[in-house]
This record gives structure tokens, sequence and C-alpha cells, in this order.
């Protein structure tokens, strides 16, 4: 109905094809609000964020790589094998509570940053395909790992048959590893009310973007986003008002889910991080190996260095991102857990926006939401048109896998249509010196 | 000498058994511009290519000999090595960043940062950039370069002139840069750009920097260097000082063989009242070459020129009219519609194209010269194929047949049909694309700028080629060229393009002047554009 009055414009029309990805994922929310009568925005606010705190963090860890032009790192998967290794270890002797899950950091670091390694001097070798090459890492490494797991325990390292994790005939370890006090370790560090928490951050981030805007013209590097940041103060305030609200009548909305202050911090944290190394000169270098590598080259940049230290970070990222998920769900799916992270994360970055050559933190959040929107809102459709939630459910899968091929689709044609091989001369931008 | 800067001594390199430079010997003054030329595949990029410690010579096996810079025996393995003992080099194809400011490219691996509390745990690695610092020093540099152009700005869509000063800025921004290398600068420069770039140039030597100067154009040599030296197939041929010696005998002694570019009129040339192509109101959107609406006829059997200065629409004609960028108006082939932006129809009506972009659209790089070569006919027109039932095979002892002809007819310098186009020197991958061009048969052959970047000696073959197609096939011909003195020695009349427009159209033989002022625009002739010149 809203589109039916506007005239596409050829501006439009480029911005709608730049944006088609999220644009079918708000839609399809939209949709799902629209015929699942009675899915309370408590409900929704609720899923949302807990699948936000859960996924954020790995979300995040597939940034750097695609800055240094190594594509979406499928091979994120690996470092979630580590942090897997890292529990299992810990949980082996019985180590509880928020220590432990300090304990699973520590392990799974140098584990991470090992295979991180392994898998930098892997994509080195296989230029040019390392998103091909991600993926069979990940298929690889899952061999490996359910070696070590089912066969190296219990043969080759010798555990007790009556350690409750391994299985029964001594050998391999259980499919499923209890976390025992793990569980929620960070969350339950300290909690706060979801509106109070939007209430806080809004004024906060208000406020920052306010300074900014201030200070914009002295800002020669910052990407111009004029416009954009009076749409995303107009949000602010409106995030501002309802909370306010909220709080004045006690509404539906004071009974979402509190906030785990400490993983929302260690998501926030990485978000800062990722910002910032883009302004350290090892940021300069991913961002310049990633737009030439023979350019970096012949400049003097040590690309297969630079190449490998943009993996290694993404999977120590990732293996932490890992021990998030995992603490939040509770239990250990020994071999499954790790199996779809690379998926749903690079999906959920791309439905942000991001492509194989840009993604920002932006796209990273806002992706998050979308994509966890749509998982959320899926089985309420699938109920609500076809009277059966399982349908809702094969949607879900259709839309991850879909979405990475429509991302990659839209990615060249995109390149393409930039540097004029369309065949309207009309939409062709032509290049302007600013 | 004691004072040379830069000392080459019996450098001698081998690709796989094959010797491409032998026993080369190269001194460098302070202060001097040394030029270095020779044909393509001499062994100028190689012996470059070795001083600035390029990968592609240590995985190759590196090289004998020695390199002193002033008089200290060095070891360049890495170009950062090259960097450290002060050698720059500004490169033929461009090596800026599109999506990086000014700034970020002048700075490029030289990033000036200062520390934070991060940095000082782990390294210097994480510094943070200092934009105003770095922002400062590209102002200066570009300042010395009497650059106005804002430092912040997108090298992406700058015009080429600017990227090359771009590039020579970052060069000088180096602090103890001694040696400054040139590897064809003006190859994709203007006239003007041109003279800006050498007075540039002079200006560097002066304060103290040796500059290797290496150009194809020999009145560039003459007019900017000290000292000239020339190589051939890998041999050192001679080092003699630019006063001494003129134009010809460098090009003499490039090639050894005589070379001129005078025209010779020829005879029975079929020359029609029959117009073959006919544009009007033509308009092509190509970045940084957009035709604004051209008029222009052609007649059968005659080879018409289209000259102007870059940037201003030349290339884009042929590139309109063969539907590789997008185009409107009315071209008329054969007197029939030709369907715009439909490269496949272009061709299937006897359009032939020599791109001038060889590397981007013209070659399958990967491929060996016989699939180049018969390529589009296979496409377009099932020629070179063999039918078995309802599947098509390559006929590769026709195509093998077809190959080695045209590999004499042009004198493409390879070791085999088979070889990679990607592994030719620059002037026997153009040869490739006119290759194919002519196996498709075509009754226009549409040529763009077909000797930029190959040497005197392949320019006359090529062009040579080209008359005698035209006079013994009766080939129209529309071959457009940034070098006029091309232009004037083989065509019929000259098309002046200025500001996307047809400036006028002159006889070959038209004083230098009225192309030079038609050519800036600053002259508008009688002729009424577009319009129908007599020969």
């Amino acid at each position: 109905m809203k589109n039916s009055r506007i005239i596409l414009s050829g501006k439009t029309k480029n911005m709608l094809a730049d944006n088609m990805v999220p644009i079918i994922f708000i839609a399809f929310t939209l949709l799902g609000f629209a015929v699942a009568r009675g899915v309370p925005m408590s409900f929704f606010l609720t899923e949302l964020s807990g699948r936000f705190y859960r996924n954020g963090f790995l979300v995040l860890s597939l940034i750097i790589p695609v800055v240094a032009g190594l594509g979406l790192n499928f091979g994120i998967v690996v470092g979630a094998m580590s942090a897997q290794l890292a529990l299992i270890i810990v949980r082996y002797f019985f180590i509880e509570g928020f220590g432990g899950l300090l304990l699973c950091f520590a392990i799974s670091t140098p584990i991470a940053a090992f295979f991180g390694y392994l898998t930098g001097k892997l994509y080195n070798k296989t230029r040019g395909q390392e998103m091909i090459a991600s993926l069979i890492v990940g298929f690889f490494a899952n061999g490996i790992y359910q070696f070590l797991l089912l066969f190296a325990v219990g043969v080759i390292i010798p555990v007790p048959a009556t350690h409750p994790m391994i299985k029964t005939d001594g050998v391999g370890v259980r499919m499923t590893v209890d976390m025992g006090s793990l569980k929620y370790s960070l969350e339950s560090v300290l909690e706060v009310s979801f509106v109070w928490a939007v209430l806080v951050v809004s004024i906060l981030y208000l406020a920052y973007m306010l300074c900014k805007y201030l200070r914009a013209k002295q800002m020669p590097l910052a990407v111009s986003g004029g416009k954009y940041s009076f749409v995303g103060m107009a949000a602010l305030v409106l995030c501002i008002a309802i909370s306010l609200i909220s709080i004045i009548t006690n509404n539906s909305l004071m009974t979402v889910k509190r906030i785990p202050v400490l993983t929302i911090a260690l998501i926030a944290m990485l978000a800062v991080f990722t910002k910032l190394i883009m302004k350290t000169k090892l940021g300069q270098d991913f961002r310049s190996i990633g737009q030439s590598q023979h350019i970096a080259q012949t400049n003097g940049i040590d690309v297969d260095k630079t190449r490998i230290i943009a993996v290694i970070i993404s999977t120590v990222l990732a293996a932490w991102g890992q021990l998030i998920y995992l603490q939040n769900m509770g239990t250990l799916n020994t071999y499954g857990a790790h199996n779809q992270i690379g998926m749903f994360s690079v999906a959920a970055l791309l439905v942000g926006g991001a492509s194989v050559s840009k993604a920002t933190v932006k796209h990273a959040f806002a992706g998050t939401l979308l994509f966890n929107s749509m998982f959320i809102m899926s089985p309420e459709i699938g109920q609500a048109l076809f009277g059966q939630a399982i349908l809702g459910e094969y949607f879900r899968t259709f839309m991850v896998y879909g979405v990475i091929g429509l991302a990659l689709g839209l990615y060249v044609w995109n390149a393409n249509r930039k540097a004029g091989l369309t065949l309207d001369p009309d939409t062709v931008e032509t290049r302007t010196s600013i | 000498m004691v004072n040379n800067l830069l000392t080459m001594k019996n450098i001698t390199k081998e690709y796989f058994g094959n010797k491409v430079l032998n026993n080369i010997n190269l001194e460098i003054a302070k202060g001097e511009i040394h030029a270095l030329i020779g044909e393509n595949g001499a062994g100028k990029s190689t012996l470059m290519n070795i001083l600035f410690g390029m990968p592609v010579i240590s995985s190759t096996g590196g090289y004998q000999g020695t390199i002193e810079i002033a008089g200290e025996p060095v070891h360049i393995n890495t170009p950062h090595a090259a960097m450290a003992h002060g050698i720059g080099m500004v490169h033929q194809e461009f090596m800026l960043i599109p999506g990086f400011t000014i700034t970020e490219n002048i700075k490029l691996n030289r990033e000036i940062t200062k520390e934070n509390i991060v940095s000082r745990i782990f390294g210097k690695q994480y510094e943070s950039l200092d934009i105003n610092k770095m922002n400062a020093d590209a102002r200066t540099a570009l300042d010395k370069m009497e650059m106005g152009i804002e430092e912040f700005t997108l090298v992406a869509g700058l015009p080429v002139g600017h990227m090359q000063f771009i590039e020579i800025a970052r060069e000088i921004d180096k602090t103890g840069l001694k040696i400054l290398v040139f590897d064809e600068p003006t190859a994709v420069l203007t006239e003007s750009e041109t003279q800006n770039l050498l007075s540039a140039i002079k200006k560097l030597a002066t304060s103290g920097i040796g500059i290797i100067f290496i150009s194809h154009r020999l009145d560039e040599i003459m007019q900017v260097s000290d000292r000239v030296t020339i190589l051939r197939d890998g041999e050192l041929v001679v080092t003699m000082n630019t006063k001494d010696t003129n134009t010809h005998e460098i090009a003499q002694l490039m090639i050894g063989r005589k070379v001129s570019f005078e025209r010779n009129e020829t005879k029975n040339r079929t020359l029609s009242n029959d117009t073959m192509l006919k544009l009007k109101n033509f308009v092509v959107r190509m970045p940084g070459e957009d035709v604004k609406g051209v008029d222009l006829e052609v007649k059968k059997g005659e080879i018409v020129g289209i000259g102007g200065l870059a940037g201003q629409g030349k290339l884009g004609i042929a590139n309109g009219i063969m539907g590789i960028y997008p185009a409107k108006g009315e071209v008329l082939f054969e007197g029939k519609p030709l369907k715009m932006n439909d490269p496949k129809g272009s061709i299937t009506a006897g359009l032939g194209f020599v791109s001038e972009d060889r590397r981007g659209i013209g070659l399958l790089l990967e491929s060996s010269i016989e699939l180049n070569t018969v390529f589009t006919c296979m496409q377009i027109k099932n020629s070179f194929l063999k039918r078995v039932g309802p599947i098509k095979f390559k006929d590769t002892k026709k195509i093998r047949a077809h190959t080695k002809r045209m590999i004499k007819e042009l004198d493409i310098r390879c070791t085999s049909s088979e070889q990679r186009v990607g592994s030719l020197s620059g002037g026997n991958q153009q040869k490739v694309c006119l290759a194919r061009a002519l196996t498709q048969e075509p009754k226009l052959l549409l040529v763009s700028e077909p000797t930029r970047g190959i040497d005197v000696g392949a320019k006359r073959l090529v062009l040579d080629h080209m008359k005698k197609l035209n006079e013994e096939q009766g080939i129209t011909i529309v071959m457009t060229s940034s070098e006029l003195a091309e232009l004037r020695s083989i065509c019929d009349r000259i098309a002046i393009i200025c500001d996307g427009k047809v400036e006028g159209i002159l006889p070959p033989d038209a004083s230098d002047a009225d192309f030079g002022l038609m050519m800036s625009g600053s002259k508008r002739t009688n002729t009424e554009q577009g319009a129908i010149h007599n020969v």
C-alpha cells in the first residue's frame, strides 16, 4: 500500500537494489505481525533480545575478514569447535561458575589462535577461493573434532568410563554435555530491566550522536552519514519516549526478559574494538589488502601475514562468541552445536546489508536483529497461514540458504551495475570527483 | 665514478633457462635523468623488477650481479627493502587503491601513527592513525607537485593525469628517496599532462634525486633526459649522452632496423561513395570518455582516424558502437540501423573491434593464443567448430593452422600458438587482439589505440598491416588513437573529438597548428560538424 504512491526514481531504485535483502526481511517480519495476530510485543522482544545476546558476538567476528578481503569466513566454525573443546576440558574437571567460564575463555584462545593460523595459511594458498575454502575447512575440522572426541578420548587419552561426560563404554564424549553452573554464568552476574536499559542506552547514544554531529566537519576520513544520523536520532527519541511511557504505565513491555549486562558489554566492547582497530595501522593494512592485494604488496605490506592475523582474530572472536552462545543455551550439543554457526552468522551479517567486500558493525547488529526476527516470526506465520508451525521451520532453512545465495548474486549484480555494465544509459552514475 | 647513486653491475637474469637479461650495467648519478628504452621484451621491466625486489624475481630463481647504492653493495629481495634503500617507483599501471582517499594512498603502508593504551601493550601494529598529520604530509607533497586537489578526495573517479601525480606525490613524500623510477609515465597522459609531468620530473632531478625514465616516446626522452641507455633483447646496446644523439639514432639502435612514420601514398584504393557507417547524435556513457552527441559518416573503403586529447570522448565512440558501454542515438551500418547495446549484434553485423583495454576486455589472458584468436568467431559465427551430432567441438586442427598463419602474418613473437596470452609482451598481446578481430573477417574494423604501450617497430608493423588490409581486402577502418602521427600516417581523414563532440574533420596533411588548435577546442572550423568531407 505504501509503495503504490511512490514513483520510483532512479535513485530510489538504486537504494532498493542496494538494500534488497534487509527490505525483504523487514517486510517478512511485518507480515508476521500482520497475519499472526496475538504475538505480544513483549514475547517478541524477549525472544529477539535473547537471541541477540547469543549471536551478536559471533556475527561481529565475521567483519574483519570481510574488510581484509577474505570474504565471508565460514571458517568461524573452527573457532566454535575450539570453544567447545575448551568447554569440555573445563567441564571434565567439574569446574563451575564464572571462574569456570573465564577458564574456558583462557583455554579456547590459544586453541582458536592456532587453528586460525592454520586456516589463514590455507586461505593464502587458496587465494581468490577463500569462501569456498572456509566452508570446506569447517567440514574438515568437524571430522578432526569428531575423531578427537569420539575416538581419541578414551582410546588414546585414558578417561574413566564412570565419568558422567564419557559414554558408558568409556570411549568418546557423550552427545550432550551438561554445563552445570556454567549456564548463565555470564548472564547472572548482573541483569537490568529491558525498558530501563533501552532508556539509558538511547539517551547515551543520542548524546553521542549529537556530539558527533557537532564535530562532523572536522572529520575528513569519516564516512558521510548526515541524513542518516537524523533518522537515527529520531528513532532514538522514539525509543526514549516508548520506554518512558512503559515505565510510567507499567505496560506489558516491562515483562520483557531482563538484560544480561555483561554479555551486552562484551558485545559492545567487540563492536568498539572492531571500529577502533580499523583506525590503527593494522586496520589500515586490513583495508589496504582488502582493496588490492597487489598494490598493498608493492607498497611493502606483508599481505600474507596480515591476512593470517585477520583470520586469527576472527577465529578467536568466534570461539569467544561460541562460549557466550553456549553458556546462554545451558547444554552443549557436543556434535551439533557448531554445525550451523558459520551459515547462520554469515546469513545474519548479509541480512544486515553487508556484502562479500563490505561489512560494518551496523550491518552486523541490524542483521542479527532482522535475521532473528525472521526466525521468531516464521513459525508464527506458518501457524497462522497453514495451521502448521513446522512449515515455518522449513521456511527458516529455506531463508538461511536463500539469503546467502541472494546476497552473493546481488553482490555481483551490484558490482556490475556500478561498473557501468548495465544497458540503460540513464542509470549509469557518472563518475565525478568531489 | 664515485658519486654514483646507483650502480647495477653485470646483471643477468634467466627465466627457466631463457636468458632475458645478459650482463647489464647501469649507473645513475645524483640528479641525473637517465632514460631507459628498448622494445617490448627487451628487458626493461625485468631490470626494474630486480631493482625493486619484486617477488616475481626471487620466486623464479633470483638474479646474478650486484647492485650498489651510493657505493654500498646491497641485496634487495622485497619491495620493502627497495623502499628502505630509497628506491621509489611510479608504475605504469597505477598502484593506487581507488576506494582510498588521496592521503591514504600517499601514505599507504607509511601511515603516521600515535600511541594509544592498547599499542603500549601489544605493539606498534595497534597504534592509531594520525589522520591530521597524514593529511598535512599529503598536502605538502601535493603542493610540491603544484596540485590543487584536496587531499581527502577519493581516488576513484579522478582523471588518470591526477592519478599519475598522486603516485609521484607518494614517492616524494617518502623520506630518503634517492632513486625514482618512472615506468612509462606518459603512456596514459594527454599532451598537456605530459608536459606538466616532464617539468615535474626535471624539478625533482634538480633536488638531487636520480631518475630512471622509461618511455617509448622518443621526443620525451630527448626533451627530458641527460643520458640514455638502450636495451635490445636483454643486451645493453649503448649508454650515451642525450645531447650527442637524436631520435632517429635512438630508434635505429633500439630496434636495429630502419623505421619511419612517413606516409606512403598508394594506388588501387577503392574509395566509393557509399556510406558504410553513419552516426547521428550518438551518445555514449563511458566513464571518463563520455560521448555527447557525435555525427560522423564513414565511407566504404576508407580509413578514418579519430583523434583528440584523452578524456574528450574519442574512445567512447568505438566502445559505444560495439555495445560495450551504454549508448543511444542512431547508428546506420550499411544503411541498416544497428541495435544499440548489443555486442553480439554488432559483431554479427560485420563490425570488428580491437579494444584499447586489451587486458580488461580485449583478451582472455589465461587462455592460449589460439583460443584468443578464434574465440569470437566460435561464439558468434560458429566457425572453427566441428559438429558431431548435436554436439559442437573445437576444430583444433583448423584453429591451429589459422593461428599459425596469423602469427606469421602479424609477426607475433611467441614460443608456440598454445602459449598463454598473459605471458606475452604488450605489443604481442595487441597483435593477438588484431588477429582476433581479423579472424572475424569484418567489413568495418574499429581499432582503438592499436599502438598503446608497444614499441616503434611493432607500431609500424601494426599500422602497415592495417593499411594492407584496407588496400587488399577493402576493409573499412575506423582508427582511434592518441598519437596524431600515427593517424596522419595512414588515415584518409581525421575527425578530432573535443568535449564529446566532433570538433572538426581534417585531411592528414593539414598543418600541425590546425590539429593542435582543434584538439584544444579553441578553433571551431567552418566545416559543419559531421559534414561529409571529400578526400
